[in-house]
This record gives C-alpha cells, structure tokens and sequence, in this order.
C-alpha cells in the first residue's frame, strides 16, 4: 500500500512538474473544436461567436493595428469579409497584443484604425489574452477558419505573398472557403507566413 | 535589370549589383548586403565543420528584433577568438532595403552579419529552416555540425542568450 501511494506521489508529482512548463506547441490543429469566447468589439458590444446567427463558419483572424504584415493584409481582410460575409463566412478580427507592451494596438487605437479604414467586421480586442492563447495563435496575422460548429479547418496565412497582393498565386484563405462550401476538406488545411510576434509583458 | 535602372535612378549613392542566378547585392558607399532566395542561403544551415553558426532571422520593422540584436552582437565579441559564426537575416520587405535596412546596417556597424533573404515561398522555407517555427520573428537557430536548436523567442539580456549558446561551444 506504502508502495502504491509511494507511486502515485511520484506520478502527481510528475504531472506538477509537467504542467508546470509551458508547452513550446500548443495551437489547434485542423480538426480541433475550437472555443467560443465573448469579447469587446470596437462599438463597445460584447461579441461571441454563437451569437452570429444563420453563419456556415467563421474566419478568425488573429491581427493588429501596428504589424506591418497585418498592415499590408488589411485590404485584404476587408475584401474577405466583404466577399464571404454574405456566403455565411464573416471575418471576426481579434487584437491580441498587450497594449502596454504595443501602444498602437490599444482598444482607442483600434477604434481609431476601425473607423479610418471602415472595417465592415467585427475588430474585438483580447483584453484578458485568454483567447490568442487558447487558439495557439503566434502571430499576427494568423487565420483560423472555423466551420458552423466551431471545427477548425484551416489555420494559416491568408495567401501566398504579403507584400504584392497582385503577385498572390494562392488564396489559401478563399481556396479553403471553397473547399468546404463543396464539401470538402481544405487543401492545404495549413501554411504558414512570417509576421509579428503576439506582443506580451515579459 | 529593371531595379538597377530604378535604384541608380533613385540615388547615386545605392546600386544593386546582379549576380548570376539572381543573388545580387545592395551597395551602400562602401558597404555591401547580399539579397539571395532560400536555394541559395539554404547551404549555409547545412555547413558540417567545427563552427557554431548563430543565425537569428529578423527585420527593422520588427521591434523587438531590433531591440535584441546587440546582444547578438555582444556574443559574437565574446566568441571572436573561438570558432563561431553570427548570420543575421534580414527578411525586410524589398519597398525597404534602400531606405530602411542599409541606413540601419550601416549606422549599426552590422555589414559583417546581415544578409537578406528575399523569397515569397514562405510557406515552404519556413518548415525547412524548422518545423517548430510558427512563422513570427525574431527566431534564431543555432547548429553546430548535427546538433541543431531552433528559439522562435525573443531575447532580453546577453546572458539569455549566452546559456543557449555556450553548450554548443564546449564540445
């Protein structure tokens, strides 16, 4: 019994230990049912995804007023929202830097940059940081596509070339959209892009 | 051709100088950057001799890239008389080379290091340098023969950055 317990110690231990590191890779992968959450728009309403009535998914970008990749990408995104909204797949833009750490991408700047830019979707800051972390997001921008159910079916960049939206071969983001209005799973379901490191205290 | 017209055009001061498959070079005075595709800069992760190579990939928009990189350049002081190597890659956007990186490698004193690496295929270099990278700078990567680690993490203080480095000197 001593032995036993002895044992057990030694194991609960092991997972304190265990959790007590961060994991180095902790995002969603393609298939994984993602959270909901409920968090500030720009216009001051709280924002869930299940309070999106009639969607057949939703396209949640992880970007940011002060990256200059976010930056190039923000015609973009308009364009995305602008064209899949209506097709049931709206943008949900989600700021998740620290303020403290990032000036620019403070909730007043991001009304600032709303309003400048008309964004026609939902800008919501990640006041507490919960969000980013639970999706594994590591970089602005960084998409998440979800379908009606919250399944994510692709996570990655939004096309193939940041810098010359006329040069973009891929539109990873679009190509994945299509994908599953047919009924199919998205190809690739990841890429991946260079960008900004999500800002955080030290 | 087109951009050696464009930025003789712009500046006296600036040329690019085309190299045969397209690996060219930004001149600045006296100062030169290499620009090359990942084909080309490829060889460099994949140099088996008795170095430490220290090749940390960041930008001049890239704050907290910029922040860290004197303590880069801290350790290469640290290990000059050993056999070490810093590569600093610069994955500035092309709008920028003239106005914003050659001004800041210069003022920096950084020729030694900088190289840019100028290629679209993101999505496929970003897994061959590491799979573990997610994309977001800075990153760095150190090697040395077949031990190889890959940091997608920023650095606030040279003995940081020290700890991960002087395992792979002593041998």
């Amino acid at each position: 019994m001593k032995h036993l317990i002895g044992k057990l110690m030694l194991t609960l231990f092991t997972i304190a230990l265990i959790s007590a590191t961060p994991p180095v890779v902790d995002s969603y992968k393609v298939g994984d049912q993602a959270i909901d959450f409920s968090l500030k728009n720009v216009d001051g309403k709280m924002v869930s995804l299940s309070s999106m009535k009639g969607v057949k998914g939703y396209i949640v970008v992880f970007t940011c007023n002060t990256c200059p990749y976010a930056v190039m990408y923000e015609d973009r995104i308009i364009e995305l929202h602008n064209k899949y909204a209506p097709q049931g797949y709206p943008v949900i833009a989600i700021n998740p830097n620290d303020p403290d750490v990032k000036p620019g991408d403070s909730y007043a700047d991001m009304k600032v940059r709303a309003k400048e830019k008309n964004f026609p979707f939902n800008y919501l800051m990640d006041e507490k940081q919960e969000v980013f972390p639970a999706f594994g997001a590591t970089r602005t921008p960084h998409v998440f596509l979800l379908d009606a159910n919250r399944y994510v079916r692709y996570i990655g960049a939004i096309d193939d070339n940041a810098q010359d939206a006329s040069a973009v071969t891929v539109n990873y983001v679009q190509d994945a959209i299509k994908a599953l209005q047919s009924g199919n799973n998205p190809d690739p379901s990841e890429t991946k892009a260079i960008g900004c490191t999500i800002k955080v205290k030290s | 051709m087109v951009y050696t017209l464009i930025f003789y055009l712009l500046s006296g001061l600036f040329s690019y100088q085309e190299l045969p498959d397209n690996e060219y070079d930004i001149a600045m005075d006296s100062m030169t950057v290499r620009v090359m595709n990942y084909d080309q800069f490829k060889p460099l992760l994949n140099q088996n001799n008795d170095t430490t190579y220290v090749v940390n990939f960041w930008a001049t928009w890239c704050a907290p890239c910029v922040k860290e990189i004197p303590y880069f350049v801290q350790i290469d002081s640290i290990y000059s008389n050993a056999p070490f190597k810093l590569v600093l890659v610069s994955l500035d956007f092309k709008r920028d080379y003239v106005q914003k990186l050659m001004p800041f490698v210069k003022e920096r004193g950084l020729e030694d290091y900088v190289l840019v690496l100028e290629d679209n295929r993101a999505n496929y270099w970003i897994d061959d340098i590491d799979p573990s990278w997610s994309g977001a700078i800075p990153a760095t990567l150190v090697f040395n023969g077949a031990r190889r680690k890959f940091f997608e993490r920023t650095f606030h203080h040279v003995d940081e950055l020290n700890d991960i480095i002087k395992p792979f000197l002593k041998n």
